[in-house]
Order: C-alpha cells, then structure tokens, then sequence
C-alpha cells in the first residue's frame, strides 16, 4: 500500500480478523467434535474446548471405521480419494498439454476446427453428460475401478486452453534455435518446453488436485462397494438420517482428515503455484 | 567451411506476398557478407530461406558446393544467431552452448573442449554455471554468438544480432563480431537495417529493396559509386542530396555539363560531405555550384551540419569538418567537384556517369 499511517491499517485489519474467523470457526468446530465422545456431542451442550479422546477418534476413524454405516475404515477411503485426485490431475495435464502442443506448434487440417470442438467442451461437464458417460463405463466394466473414477474426468478443456495460451508466449526463435541446433519436435518439446511449463503445471495440478479431491457426483454414481469410496462419499454415508445414531466424533475426524490433503498440496506446491500464476521463466 | 551461392531465389507467401524476387549472389568461402535494406525488403526472408527456416520458392541454395533446398535446416551444418538471441531461458549458460552437440551426439569429452574453447574466445568462462536471465545484454549476446560457434559450422547467419543492445555497446559488440570472423575465418551472412553496421562489417555489401538486389560490392565502392538513387540515399549518413534536373537546370549548376543529360532530365546526387562553402563563390573547373539559404545549422563537435533551403524548391544538406558554419538566414554558396557528382537516370534506376 502507498499509505502508512499508523492506524490507517486497523479497519482492514478488523476486517481480515472477522472474515478469518468466520471462515476458521466451522473448522475449529469440527476439530473440537473430533475430539470428544458421541455422547458430550449428543447431548448438545459441547464445550468449546478440545476433549480427551482425540487419539482413540482418529485411531477408530483411520482404522477401523464406524460401526454402523460404511464399516470401512477412513484410511482406505483416503487411498482411493488420492489415487483419484492425483490420476485425475496427472491426467490432465497430460493430456492437456499435448494437446495444446499439437494445436499452438503443428499446421494440419482442421487444426482450429480441433481447437473450437476442445473449446465447446467447456459447456459438457460431467453433470450434463452424466448418463451417457456412466453407460460407457458400465460397459466398459469400468464401476468399482480406479480408471472409472479417473478417466471419464481427465478431459480439460481448461487446462488445454491454459497451455495454448503460455506455449504462445513461448518465442517462435526458440523453436527455431532448437531446430537449428538439431531438435526435434519431440526433443523440443522434452527439453524446451517441459521444462519452461514447471510451473504451470504445478499451479494446475494445485487445482485440479482439489478438483479431483472434491469430487462429488460422479465416485457417487461409479463406486457401489464400500472399499472403493472416496472420502467424500464417505462423509456422506456416515451420516445417517434413520435410527441409527450418527457417530458425530467420527463424522468430524473424517472431515477434518479430508481436508487435510488439499491443504499439504496448497501449502507445498504454494511457491511454485503462485510463480506459475504470475510469472513465466522466459 | 563453405561459400554460399544464391541462384535466383524467390520467395512467394501463402498470401501471394513477393517477399523475395529472384536474388543471385555468390558469397566466396570465408567472407562477411552484410545483407541490408530498410525493413520489409526480404534481407530476413533471405536469411531464414538460407537457414531453412523458411521454405524456398524458387530457385537455388547451395551451401559449400551442395544444394540445400530440401535439407533440414540442423543438417545444413551452419549456425544461427538470432535477434533475441533464443537462449535456452531454463539451461546454463554451459548447456546453452552444448545443446547443439549432444543432439549430434558429439563424445562427451569433445563436447567439453569445444564449449571450452568458445567460452574462452567469447570471455564468457566465468559465466557457464549462469542462467540467462542473470545476465546481461551484451552477455547473453556473447552466448548467442558461442552457441554458434561450438558448432564449427560452414557458415553463420547473424539476424539483427545488435538491434537489442544499446548504443554504446552495439559499437563495441560490432567490433567484436568483426574480430571474432576474422579470427575464425567461417562465411557469414549478416543482416542489418543499420548502415553503419554494414559498413564496418561487410567485405560485400548486398543492398536490398522491395525483394530485389539493388547493388552488391565491396562497402566502399558501394558508398563511392552507388548503383541506383535508393542505394545512393540508403548509405551514408545524412543521405546523399539528390536532385531532379532537367538539362538547363544542369548546364546551369554544373560548370561545362558535357555529362550528355538525356533530354527526359536526371537526377543529380552529391553527398553532403563532399560539399563545401565557397567564401568567393566560384566552381571548382567542371564542378558544381549552388546558392541556398541557410534555414538549420547543427553542430555536433567534430562537425557540422548545413540545412539550405534552393531557390528552385528543395533541400540541401552540407556536411563540413569543424565548428565553423554560417548563421541560418545567410546566403551562402555551395559548391563540389567534378569527380565527386552522381548522376543517375530520371527513374533512379540507372546510374549515368562513371
């Protein structure tokens, strides 16, 4: 800021503070629930204070699971959500940045034509193209596996878009240098353009981590047996709404461990992800 | 090392743009030829034609005796420096210089003697371990030029390597590229706007226009007997004065002007430089005279510059040594000798004297 006034900064200040705790209080909640027994949770009078079970909580939700509901332990529900994040942010980024190579570097027919139907993409997520993509993984035999979970979400149109546009900032010489100096264009793109994309490809898979983690709707509709739920699914079957009563302590370990991850990803890719978002190395 | 020839080569883009128009020249192994024209008139075209970065038309290149049109431009064995230079922004400086030869699977050993020795030539050793970006213009310049010289090649093509540099060190760079050429002794072929560059640079001069060679020789001789008016107007700084005359008006300016001017009239060049004030007013024998009324004198130390407005419309520029210069509004008299007059057809097209 130009500005430096010795209490110009008070007002913004009280207003980070209260947003702060706005968004921090529901986590300090959770964290709190994880750390009583069901029945201080059930009772309705929770203290705001941590209680003694955390271990025995974590332990039961990492390991062994509910008793009621879903009967998997939260550890295998963390596996399947990072394998599915991880594939689907990998994936992605494969594949978009190949795309965007051939599109951005190659003259072949109906290049734009591909270029706009990557575009049209956009507007077909899975909830608008739902059914038919879960009629070509049931057929495929691909309910209950780790590819159907991965690969009807791998398409971006997103990140193909985002690659176009840095491979243009790329400068036409340094393609031609390479050819002078002998590269092709697979060479070229291994030991020129790969490396220049770092950290694009790091503030992508910051993102599309979190997208695949998040994922709702689609391990929902994919995922019928118990051990191949995302973590997310979990959640939600843990809570029941009929007579069995909802194990709240386990409910908020589950979520604050969902949470985690996403969080490890942010805070350690954080560098490179704000650099990719900013800068380009050129 | 190689010469390399240009047999009417033309260049016609996907727009039916004539960038190049049929352009023959012939540059002998281990020359510096500087390419140069205004900007837009094909030198760059030509350039990348010659490197393989661009297709060719029509016509022929031959790179050390083999004719190169269909070869890869890293199988043509020449070497390129570019105007921004292209460094690999995510390489070391070392790895700038070796990516060239590790993908011509050049032995190890040799690739460390050869990155070496043109870190050595180009003073550049300390730099090695260095990224691009941590280096200055006139650096990143040097390794543009060590990239290309690692390579051994049969020729370099230099594209507007100078233009990004600032005034002072493009003198000295340009001094360095001279030395360094002279040094290796490898055929280049450099292309630059500036006539200065190309001056000091070239053993032959090529002088391009809207796609066309407009005149090709030894610098000197380009500047001393220019071919065409474009040319006469491109080299030299200021431009060469030139004037439309009919043949009156040139019996009149030009003492015995047995030049035989055809009756559709010329033009009439003199350089400004080889003009001089006359105190007492008469012509040089056989030479020309002028009166012009000062309207701008500049002075810039070691010489001086005289703007005249003619009588007969037009402008004139005298360029005289030192300090001492009339006042604008005076009238003075400028007069050249024989010798040192162009004259060319009415067109520009044709010189007609000498």
């Amino acid at each position: 800021m130009v500005e430096h006034k010795r209490f110009g900064n008070l007002l913004p200040h009280t207003i980070l503070w209260i947003g702060i705790a706005i968004v921090a209080f529901p986590v300090y909640l959770a964290f709190i629930g994880s750390t009583h027994d069901a029945a201080t949770i059930a009772n309705g009078q929770m203290p705001p204070t941590p209680g003694p079970y955390f271990l025995e909580n974590y332990y039961r939700t990492i390991f062994v699971g509910t008793s009621a509901t879903t009967r998997e332990p939260v550890a295998t529900m963390i596996l399947n959500s990072f394998i599915m994040a991880v594939g689907i942010a990998v994936g992605k980024i494969a594949i978009s940045i190949i795309s965007a190579y051939a599109i951005v570097y190659f003259r072949f027919p109906l290049r734009m034509s591909f270029f706009w139907i990557i575009f049209i993409t956009l507007m077909l997520p899975v909830e608008v193209r739902i059914y038919p993509t879960y009629k070509v993984a049931a057929d495929l035999s691909m309910l209950d596996t780790y590819a159907g979970l991965i690969l009807p979400l791998i398409a971006s149109a997103t990140a193909t878009l985002l690659f176009r546009q840095f491979f243009m900032t790329v400068p036409d010489e340094l393609v031609e240098a390479s050819r002078m100096d002998g590269a092709g264009p697979i060479r070229f793109f291994w030991d020129t353009l790969l490396p220049l994309s770092r950290t694009n490809m790091a503030a992508l898979f910051v993102i599309m981590f979190i997208y695949g983690w998040t994922q709702y709707l689609w391990p929902l509709l994919i995922t019928t047996r118990d051990d191949m739920q995302t973590i997310i699914i979990g959640i939600k079957k843990m809570i029941v709404t009929s007579d069995a009563l909802t194990e709240w302590q386990l409910v908020m370990c589950t979520v604050m461990l969902a949470m985690l991850p996403p969080v490890l990803v942010v805070i350690g890719m954080q560098r490179l992800f704000v650099r990719g978002l900013i800068e380009t190395e050129k | 090392m190689a010469g390399v020839t240009l047999d009417e080569v033309r260049k016609v883009y996907a727009g039916g743009v004539d960038a190049v128009r049929g352009v023959s020249f012939n540059v002998p192994d281990g020359h510096f030829c500087v390419l140069v024209g205004p900007s837009g008139c094909g030198k760059s075209t030509l350039l990348r034609m010659i490197a393989g970065l661009e297709t060719i038309t029509d016509g022929r290149v031959t790179i050390g005796g083999q004719v190169v049109n269909d070869i890869e431009p890293s199988e043509r064995d020449i070497a390129m420096v570019f105007q921004n230079y292209a460094l690999y922004p995510h390489m070391n400086v070392y790895d700038n210089l070796a990516y060239g030869l590790r993908n011509r699977r050049t032995p190890k050993p040799e690739i460390e003697t050869r990155v070496r020795e043109a870190a050595r030539i180009l003073e550049i050793e300390q730099l090695l371990a260095r990224r691009p970006r941590e280096l200055s213009g006139g650096q990143r310049q040097r390794v543009a030029m060590g990239r290309a010289i690692v390579r051994k090649p049969k020729a370099f093509l230099f594209d507007e390597p100078l233009s990004n540099l600032d005034a002072k060190l493009r003198v000295s760079m340009r001094v360095e590229i001279k030395k360094l050429q002279r040094a290796l002794a490898t055929t280049s072929i450099y292309v630059t706007h500036d006539q200065l560059e190309a001056m000091t640079l070239a053993d032959m001069l090529v002088v391009m226009n809207a796609g066309r060679v407009e005149q090709i020789g030894p610098p000197l001789a380009v500047y001393e007997r220019p071919a065409t008016t474009f040319v006469a107007s491109f080299i030299g700084a200021p431009p060469m004065n030139l004037l439309k005359v009919s043949a009156a008006e040139a019996a009149a300016l030009i003492d015995g002007a047995a030049i035989g001017i055809p009756d559709s009239g010329a033009v009439l060049g003199v350089r400004p430089e080889e003009l001089s004030l006359a105190a007492d007013g008469t012509k040089p024998a056989g030479g020309m005279a002028i009166e012009l009324n000062v309207i701008a004198v500049e002075r810039v130390g070691p010489e001086t510059f005289v703007y005249g407005a003619l009588d007969r419309g037009g402008e004139l520029i005298v360029r005289l040594p030192g300090q001492a210069a009339p006042a604008p509004g005076e009238r003075v008299k400028a007069v050249a000798r024989r010798e040192k007059l162009h004259l060319f057809s009415a067109d520009g097209q044709r010189r007609l004297i000498n």
